[in-house]
């Protein structure tokens, strides 16, 4: 055998060692010396960040089995960039004593389902992408049980683990029709031997139905905001962005690379995923309450705008989809950083207690009110150049209803998304949360995301960096 | 004489919706668990009996079978695990006590 193919997986195996190396720490480390745990996981995944940005390699190794590119490799980096940011927020949460026993193993499940991004990512066959798939969302299910003694906890994972598994057998059924009808399972041997046949699309229909429960798209959505409002603040960060954008990256490569042949076929079905997604998800949105099931809706409908980048199908909607993964990682980790810090203060997650928040923690509720707008997608912030890249792709490919329904949504979501704003900054109520001293870590995790949401967009070299290496259908 | 495989197309496909039908019937977590099995296995017979039939010289199918196989039981596992915590927390696995969060 010829090992030298390993090289190849140079992300996968630098990843593998960070997790290794965490798990032998965890596991004869001393009481004392893990107090440095956290410290030390965030500072290795940022060492294995860094090694992302050596050259990228292109080409296939195992026979096909994996591939990887320029693209994949930018995937990759934007991933890692929000995996650090949930890890650097989760800090505080994680000192706490009734789950910081679990500390390492929140830490190593993280970086598992991680390495099963990557994996589904850089698949070139459907087999490492399937076991990708599960590799990443088996260790979410521990994930979300992780405070075991916590009944929201463990009713959202017992809905999440049935949920995948229902997802990955709908899938794997599409899977098998597809592989009846070419005879095979590697992405360019199916390219290459495609014909629309009855069978490949009731594989298709299969297929697309399971993502759709990984990316959450309207028909599949339900599970999501119980989810969202069970699992811990961190863990739902990590879900709502990194989990989803690494799906919503995996389902444009194989449309792109395996089934663009057919895509008369599944644009229009992709179509009408895209309005109902964005328009139930904001409807819904509206008459949330609790502001972890608003962030699921308002996650649902993001869903809906990052497809239009697989809709386009160009090389222009592959680079606008990153780039909103990217500008979306970042607005959503600093709501996110914002809720688990006053949840693990107060242990508030209405919307009703943020009622004149702005009075008593101002600088939390400027982060907040900035997140949101960028989420928005009000023009100084990074959401309106990564909405607008979106749109333009889309248009560029002649999806004009498309956009315009996408359009009028967005002024929905401002409407929604203001509420939260509105509630901080006008809104007046007795009982204010008091001052919340947030601890280093969550206020270095914020201060990250708002700088990022204020310079993603005004820096273009990072769109141009990210368009260069996009391939189209 | 061989059996046609449209016979093993039919069970497996009778296999897969009837595990559609326990899942959103069922209201105890290990019958929606059973249910979920039957749906996978479905799916194995699927591979293994398009492997078989139709595209014999290689084992493609096969391969995958084993893997979908292995990673099946992983899934039951962390299922069953979640299970037996929920059990012994509220000492119910029925879905009717999982409905604190809806809407």
């Amino acid at each position: 055998m010829d090992f030298s193919n390993f090289l190849w997986m140079r992300d996968e195996l630098t990843l593998l060692a960070v997790i290794l190396i965490l798990f032998l720490y965890d596991v004869f480390g001393t009481e004392k010396s893990r107090r440095f745990f956290s410290a030390t996981a965030c500072t290795l995944l940022a060492v294995q960040t860094a090694l992302l940005f050596l050259p990228a390699l292109a080409g296939e190794a195992f026979g096909g089995m994996y591939r990887t590119s320029p693209a994949v490799n930018t995937v990759k980096i934007v991933l890692n960039a929000g995996t650090l940011l949930v890890l650097i927020q989760a800090t505080a949460w994680i000192r706490r004593a009734d789950v910081v026993i679990r500390r390492g193993e929140f830490y190593i499940l993280t970086l598992m389902t991680l390495l099963g991004m990557y994996l589904m990512i850089s698949s070139g066959n459907f087999l490492l992408f399937f076991i990708g798939l599960e590799t990443a969302s088996l260790p979410l299910t521990a994930l979300i049980a992780i405070e075991k003694y916590h009944h929201d906890s463990y009713e959202s994972a017992a809905k999440y683990v049935f949920i995948a598994l229902f997802s990955s057998s709908l899938m794997l059924m599409g899977l098998s029709f597809i592989y009846g009808a070419v005879g095979t399972l590697y992405f360019s041997d199916i390219a290459a031997r495609l014909a629309g046949t009855p069978l490949l699309y009731v594989g298709l229909v299969f297929f697309m139905a399971g993502m759709g429960f990984k990316i959450s798209i309207v028909p599949f959505h339900l599970w999501t905001a119980d989810v969202y409002q069970g699992a811990p603040t961190s863990i739902t960060a990590y879900l709502s962005v990194i989990s989803k954008g690494a799906a919503a990256a995996a389902l444009m490569l194989i449309l792109f690379k395996v089934f663009a042949p057919v895509a008369v076929v599944w644009q229009p079905v992709l179509w009408g995923l895209i309005v109902v997604t964005i328009t139930v998800g904001n409807l819904f949105a509206v008459r949330q309450k609790n502001l972890k099931r608003f962030m699921a809706f308002s996650s649902i409908s993001q869903a809906g705008y990052i497809l239009l980048g697989v809709i386009a199908g160009s090389a222009t909607g592959m680079a606008s989809l990153i780039y909103y993964v990217l500008v979306y990682i970042f607005s959503n980790l600093a709501v996110f950083g914002v809720i688990s810090v006053i949840e693990n203060a107060t242990g508030k997650v209405c919307m009703d207690d943020y009622n004149g928040l702005y009075r008593t923690n101002p600088k939390l509720s400027v982060a907040m009110m900035l997140a949101l707008f960028s989420l928005a997608g009000i023009p100084p912030f990074a959401g309106f150049f990564s909405k607008f890249f979106i749109f333009y792709a889309a248009v560029q490919e002649g999806f004009y209803v498309l956009v315009f329904i996408a359009l009028l949504n967005t002024i929905i979501s401002l409407y929604y998304y203001l509420l939260v704003v509105k509630a901080m900054f006008i809104r007046q109520d007795d009982c204010l949360i008091p001052a919340v001293q947030s601890d280093g870590a969550s206020r270095f995790c914020i201060a990250l995301c708002v700088a990022g949401i204020v310079v993603i967009g005004l820096l273009s070299c990072i769109y141009t960096a990210i368009s260069g290496v996009s391939f189209g259908m | 004489m061989e059996i046609p495989m449209i016979y093993y197309v039919v069970v497996s496909t009778v296999m897969f919706f009837a595990g559609v039908y326990g899942f959103v019937t069922r209201k105890n977590l290990l019958a929606i668990l059973i249910s979920l099995e039957l749906m996978l296995n479905a799916v194995d017979i699927n591979f293994v009996v398009f492997n078989r039939y139709l595209f014999p010289q290689q084992l493609e199918g096969f391969f995958f079978t084993l893997f979908a196989v292995a990673i099946a039981a992983a899934e039951t596992a962390i299922a069953i695990a979640i299970i037996i915590n929920i059990y012994r927390n509220i000492r119910n696995i029925k879905v009717d006590d999982l409905d604190k969060m809806k809407y």
